[in-house]
């Protein structure tokens, strides 16, 4: 479903961010990402978004090079992708439901499908009491639980989350991590940046490690070690 | 289509009443740059109809000889309303003139009794010549000058106002040119200014649109409410500016019409009130959409 050739990715003058990374992701995969800090997690999530193209190398989604895919139908791509941005990337103009909605306008969902998911998405993410606040008058959590909501309410062939338990209490990170997996028993792939130790460790999945932009371990249950 | 349009419809309103300030600040700047366009539109009118009053009064005057009878003289009258460059010949006999003249000065002592001294009516019967336009006094002139008329004609009074006439005209049209280039680089000026407003105010936006591409909206999707939003902000400043012509030339009514006797400012502007608005709106809507338009381009390359 998702593979990469051979991608490095360096960022002006010298800073290399990847260096020949190559993997793939089957479809209805669960794949951790695992790394410190500027190992390289957030680039690689930025590429398969196509928010950023590589240095060199190729990434294919779904056989479509995704280099070769022109501005203009960029938006088809990511549709079929949810993303959870570490630093949320909420419309501050636009309230918790609108943020949410949003994902689901942009596809050209009808006006009544949209209120029933939201209804239910809003509940599975408990911010029904506060759909109607702001992104400026949410906490980090419910920023982060908005941002989910977003990802996973036009059910995505993929979610890329990245570090999408990293402002959340332990309660909420584990009802996160149990509504990723249970997305990906759906058959939604998932693509999960983290650098939590319990994460990895507790859900026995496939994680690719990175370091200084190289992939040093791709295990099938992956423990954390770095 | 219908689900996108009133989307993109139902977004831009939203985002105009929850940004106030910015809205605000982007109808007052559009407000003024509608101002100058139209008091462009304004102006030319204006000049026209001051050129055209002023061209009115200027005619030339020619006296016929004391012995020339009144036959002679609408002999001539008759031949000069047959130049095609005349516009109105008017006979003023010498009894007319008299009666003109006691009627104006009728209250001067010294000049009533120095023409009652005289015993006779010393004026001369006279033609007034009006010409469509200044420059055709000359042909209208040199015709009178002819052979034909030489033992009828006393005098034309046309050089002793020609540098007046040619004076007031090259003013004329010096401060008309000066004022229309003057007033399309402000025109540019304001319209420079509103599109940096409305790019501003986009600016600020870039990291939504950014956000909005990421999501999956498409690039109309993404710049359709800013097109909204630049079209809403255009079309109010539209309407406070008619608003506020209205108010200023109802205001200055009676003061231009002691200046120019007859302009009718206000009365100018309602019969050409729709065509105001019409002028207000597209400048107001245009310079909206096209300036949100080029300003979000930039930010739709991710």
């Amino acid at each position: 479903m998702i593979r990469l050739q051979n991608i490095t990715k360096i960022y002006p003058p010298k800073t290399i961010a990847l260096d020949d990374v190559s993997f793939e992701i089957k479809p209805k995969e669960f794949v951790c990402l695992v790394g410190r800090s500027g190992a390289g997690k957030t680039t690689l999530l930025k590429l398969l978004l196509a928010e950023e193209r590589p240095t060199s190398g190729r990434i294919f989604f779904d056989n479509q090079d995704i280099q070769k895919v022109k501005l203009g139908y960029l938006p088809e791509l990511r549709r079929k992708i949810g993303a959870v941005f570490q630093d949320y990337k909420l419309l501050p103009s636009k309230t918790a439901y609108e943020n949410i909605a949003y994902a689901m306008e942009v596809i050209g969902a009808s006006d009544l499908e949209i209120a029933r998911d939201m209804t239910e998405v809003l509940d599975i993410v408990g911010l029904t009491k506060k759909a109607h606040n702001f992104p400026a008058q949410l906490s980090g959590g419910e920023k982060q639980r908005v941002a989910i909501a977003r990802a996973l309410i036009h059910r995505p062939e993929v979610i890329l989350a990245d570090e999408p338990t990293g402002n959340l209490d332990p309660y909420h990170t584990l009802d996160i991590i149990r509504l990723l997996l249970k997305i990906n028993e759906f058959g939604t792939t998932i693509i999960l940046a983290t650098h939590n130790k319990e994460i990895i460790n507790s859900l026995g999945k496939r994680a690719i490690t990175l370091h200084e932009g190289k992939i040093i371990r791709d295990e099938k249950i992956g423990r954390f070690i770095l | 289509m219908f689900t996108l349009i009133k989307r993109i419809f139902r977004s831009g309103w939203q985002s105009l009443t929850r940004d106030g300030g910015m809205i605000v600040a982007n109808i007052f700047i559009m407000t003024m740059a509608i101002s100058v366009i139209t008091s462009l539109f304004l102006f030319k009118d204006i000049s026209q109809f001051l050129i055209q009053s002023l061209q009115e009064k200027v005619d030339v005057s020619v006296y016929f000889k004391y012995e020339s009878s009144e036959e002679d003289v609408l002999k001539v009258k008759e031949e000069i309303g047959k130049i095609p460059e005349v516009k109105e010949v008017k006979y003023v006999s010498k009894e007319e003139a008299l009666k003109k003249f006691t009627e104006k000065h009728g209250d001067n002592p010294v000049l009533m009794e120095s023409l009652a001294e005289l015993g006779t009516n010393p004026f001369l019967a006279s033609l007034g010549i009006k010409a469509f336009q200044a420059h055709q006094y000359e042909a209208v002139v040199s015709f009178l000058e002819g052979p034909n008329f030489n033992n009828l004609i006393e005098k034309i009074d046309y050089y002793e106002r020609k540098p007046v006439i040619e004076r007031i005209y090259g003013l004329i049209s010096n401060f008309n040119r000066a004022g229309i280039v003057f007033s399309i680089i402000l025109a540019l000026v304001a319209i420079l200014v509103a599109f940096n407003t409305v790019r501003l105010s986009i600016y600020n936006s870039r990291e939504e649109i950014k956000i909005q591409r990421l999501v999956g909206a498409s690039n109309w999707f993404v710049r359709g409410p800013f097109l909204v939003q630049g079209a809403i902000c255009g079309f109010f400043a539209a309407l406070i500016c008619l608003l506020l012509f209205a108010l200023l030339t109802w205001g200055l009514n009676s003061k231009a019409e002691v200046l120019f006797p007859g302009l009718g400012l206000f009365a100018f502007f309602v019969s050409n009130l729709w065509l105001i608005l019409l002028i207000q709106i597209i400048t107001g809507i245009g310079l909206g959409m096209i300036s949100s338009l080029i300003a979000v381009k930039k930010y739709l390359k991710v």
